[in-house]
């Protein structure tokens, strides 16, 4: 994170991830927040429940339903007449969602929701990776990642301001580690109401459902039509690029805090080796980082936090001078043995005059703990790959091999 | 002989004094009763604590998706008529996530025993409101008191003509085996709604609470055969909540409906695919 002059310490407060969240959406001033209560998420509806209970979010419902398929399809009904609407859940639920998820991005509704990233059953698992979030890439929703407690919250105001911008008009997923980020206690800034106003402006819904002004929502697009919304999609996720940058920016001349817009870059000037990784891992491969610059290793990291829109040119830019890159993915799509950040940066240099090697390794599947011994060896080999070429392609981390 | 042994004692990770405890013991001496041993049984759970039930029985299990043990059950039966099968599930799994399901396998009326453990609260997810919890209760979400009206499940099943409907008292082992035994022995769907004290999460529903309310069915002389008087009795709670078998009927089975397993099992059926192989070449 960077600041603009001194991290005002006398505004941090220590307190749980969920509720720096939680309290984010309170001040980002949603009318309708509906969710089903999910390991790891539910700290954070609870947050805002109460919220609600003091009077604390005014104009704002909070609908209690029987499923996450009935949550975000209350959101569809409430955003089709102009509500800023928000819902939060993870694994088992966002995978339940998933046929509303189209819906939603489909029918252009700038819903707001955090995805508590947890791992997918079976077998059940309630801990931390990205394949819940990752399972959903195609659906058309803005996937940002969070790094930090801080990020997180802040992450959240700005998801509002990307998915209504005219421009854009997609609906955001703000997802953040389970456990790691959402249970954890770290001091923070707690997002001013008077400022997050300034930043949020109320939201003015584009195309609403008014009897004053009759329009439909959802009906059929006939081959005549349906790829002209699938096009109109994919132009408004390429509008976004510029629109999340654009938010990170505007955040920062206002709140004074920056993490990187569409990627961050942390020691990448001069690296030979760059990382490439989303979410809380970031903080262990800066630690790491840290330390083997001590040694001398020219290593940097570069940190995506927009996984779509994919930010193929940033990621390009950044990593052209490197001689060997190394992405570290929390998820892995089964049967082509790599992860999903790996395959996409792989792609994007294809018919580029870069050859620069990538290599690929899947870790921290169901929330296996990454230790900083872990990311020196992904270091070492990459070393390895920079000197002999590329052995191992893309790999599982940390197998036990003795339970196999 | 099956006895007690055949399904012994597992370490389990619910709270002290959980109702759930109750129910594991009824379920396990009702086995006893039909004989079944625990190779004959497959016992299919959502998720919840309740749905943890399969990790402390020594049989056939299945642990499913939050909300979607009923037609994995249902599944399993149609494969392998030969198993018993058990369903267990919270009132969360079965009348919220899963509510669809129950409608549907009501109507279907597989021949299996759907086991709710009715705490009337979200006990894994730590004391969310569930759809049978009462009107006002103060949860961290339902900051202000509940305001669905809880749904009565046994009126639903009742109108559904549920072939099978009753409910049992946590508190009460003996009484719940005996409910187990018949729902058990019952062909057709058979719902049994299970009173279940959770300590930690529901202070209102209490084992105290209980009991002072729950009243026997069979002790008034009261005889399942009646669907309008089942359907009045679904509706009594308040002061007195009725606990036994409300109403029963025979009828055709979703097994039944399908004449070619009198030939046997699906799964013990030699595969034959020429028949498949002369439709498929009839339409080239
Ligand atoms: C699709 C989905 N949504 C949410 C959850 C989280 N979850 C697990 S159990 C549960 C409810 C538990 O309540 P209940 O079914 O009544 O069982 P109990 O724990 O009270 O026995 C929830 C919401 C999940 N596993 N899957
Ligand atoms: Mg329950």
């Amino acid at each position: 994170m960077v600041t603009k002059g001194k991290l005002e310490m006398e505004k941090m407060v220590v307190v749980e991830g969920s509720y720096a969240v939680a309290h984010a959406v309170k001040v980002c001033r949603p009318n309708v927040i509906s969710a089903y209560p999910i390991t790891p998420q539910t700290h954070i509806v609870e947050g805002l429940s109460q919220f609600i209970a003091d009077g604390e979010i005014q104009n704002c419902e909070y609908i209690n339903v029987e499923s996450e398929f009935s949550a975000l399809s209350a959101l569809v009904g409430s955003s089709a007449v102009g509500a800023r609407c928000y819902s939060a859940t993870t694994s088992q639920g966002l995978e339940l969602m998933h046929e509303v998820l189209f819906n939603v991005s489909g029918m252009r509704m700038p819903i707001v929701m955090t995805v508590v990233n947890r791992a997918v059953s079976a077998p059940i698992n309630i801990w931390n990776d990205h394949q819940d979030a990752i399972s959903q890439r195609d659906t058309g929703w803005i996937q940002l990642y969070a790094e930090d407690l801080q990020e997180a919250a802040d992450m959240t105001a700005q998801a509002f301001k990307i998915a209504e911008d005219e421009e854009v008009l997609m609906p955001v997923m703000v997802c953040m580690d389970g456990f790691i980020l959402s249970h954890v206690y770290e001091p923070v800034v707690l997002l001013e109401q008077e400022l997050t106003d300034e930043y949020l402006p109320t939201y003015k819904p584009l195309n609403i459902l008014d009897p004053k002004k009759p329009m439909s929502f959802g009906t059929l697009a006939d081959p005549n039509y349906y790829t002209e919304f699938r096009y109109l999609q994919q132009k408004a996720m390429e509008n976004a690029l510029k629109k999340i940058e654009d938010a990170a920016n505007e955040f920062y001349d206002m709140f004074g805090r920056y993490y990187g817009g569409l990627t961050d870059k942390y020691q990448t000037g001069d690296a030979d080796i760059i990382l490439v990784a989303m979410g809380s891992i970031v903080g262990t491969i800066k630690d790491t980082i840290d330390k083997l610059r001590q040694k001398g290793v020219k290593v940097g990291l570069l940190k995506v936090r927009s996984f779509r829109p994919f930010p193929a040119e940033a990621i390009k830019e950044a990593i052209k001078d490197a001689k060997v890159v190394a992405v570290l993915d929390k998820n892995i799509s089964l049967g082509l043995n790599e992860g999903a950040l790996f395959t996409e940066i792989k792609s994007c240099l294809y018919n580029t005059e870069n050859r620069v090697p990538v290599v690929g390794y899947m870790i921290g599947h169901g929330g296996r703990d990454i230790r900083m011994s872990t990311i020196e060896n992904i270091i070492s080999e990459a070393q390895e790959v920079m000197e002999s070429g590329i052995r191992k392609e893309s790999q599982f981390t940390d197998v036990r091999e003795e339970i196999l | 002989m099956v006895t007690m042994e055949d399904y012994p004692d597992i370490e389990t990770e619910w709270c002290p004094g959980c109702g759930n405890f109750g129910i594991l013991k009824a379920i396990r001496k009702a086995l006893v009763s039909v004989g079944k041993a625990p190779h004959e049984v497959l016992i299919v759970s959502g998720i919840g604590q309740a749905g943890k039930l399969p990790h402390y029985m020594k049989c056939n299990t299945f642990n499913g998706l939050h909300g979607r043990t009923l037609p994995l059950a249902t599944g399993s039966k149609a494969a392998n008529h030969d198993l018993t099968v058990l369903t267990v599930g919270g009132d969360g799994d079965t009348y919220g996530e899963g509510g669809n399901h129950l409608i549907h396998a009501i109507r279907r009326n597989p021949n299996i025993t759907a086991i709710v453990h009715d705490n009337q609260i979200y006990g894994l997810t730590k004391g969310q409101a569930s759809p049978t919890s009462e009107l006002g209760m103060k949860t961290k979400v339902q900051t202000h008191g509940v305001v669905n009206t809880p749904l009565s499940p046994l009126s639903l099943a009742v109108s559904l003509d549920c072939s099978f409907v009753a409910r049992g008292y946590a508190g009460n082992i003996e009484h719940l085996a005996g409910i187990l035994e018949e729902a058990i022995k019952h062909r057709g769907f058979a719902l049994v709604d299970i009173l279940q004290p959770c300590v930690t999460f529901n202070k209102l529903n209490t084992f105290k609470w209980y009991a002072e309310r729950v009243y026997r069915l069979d002790e008034e002389g009261y005889v399942p055969d009646d669907r309008i008087k089942a359907f009045e009795r679904s509706l009594e709670w308040g002061d007195r909540i009725p606990i036994g078998i409300f109403y029963k009927k025979e009828k055709p089975t979703f097994e039944d409906g399908f004449g070619t397993l009198g030939e046997g099992t699906l799964i013990s059926r030699p595969k034959d695919q020429t028949l498949v192989e002369e439709l498929i070449d009839s339409f080239m």
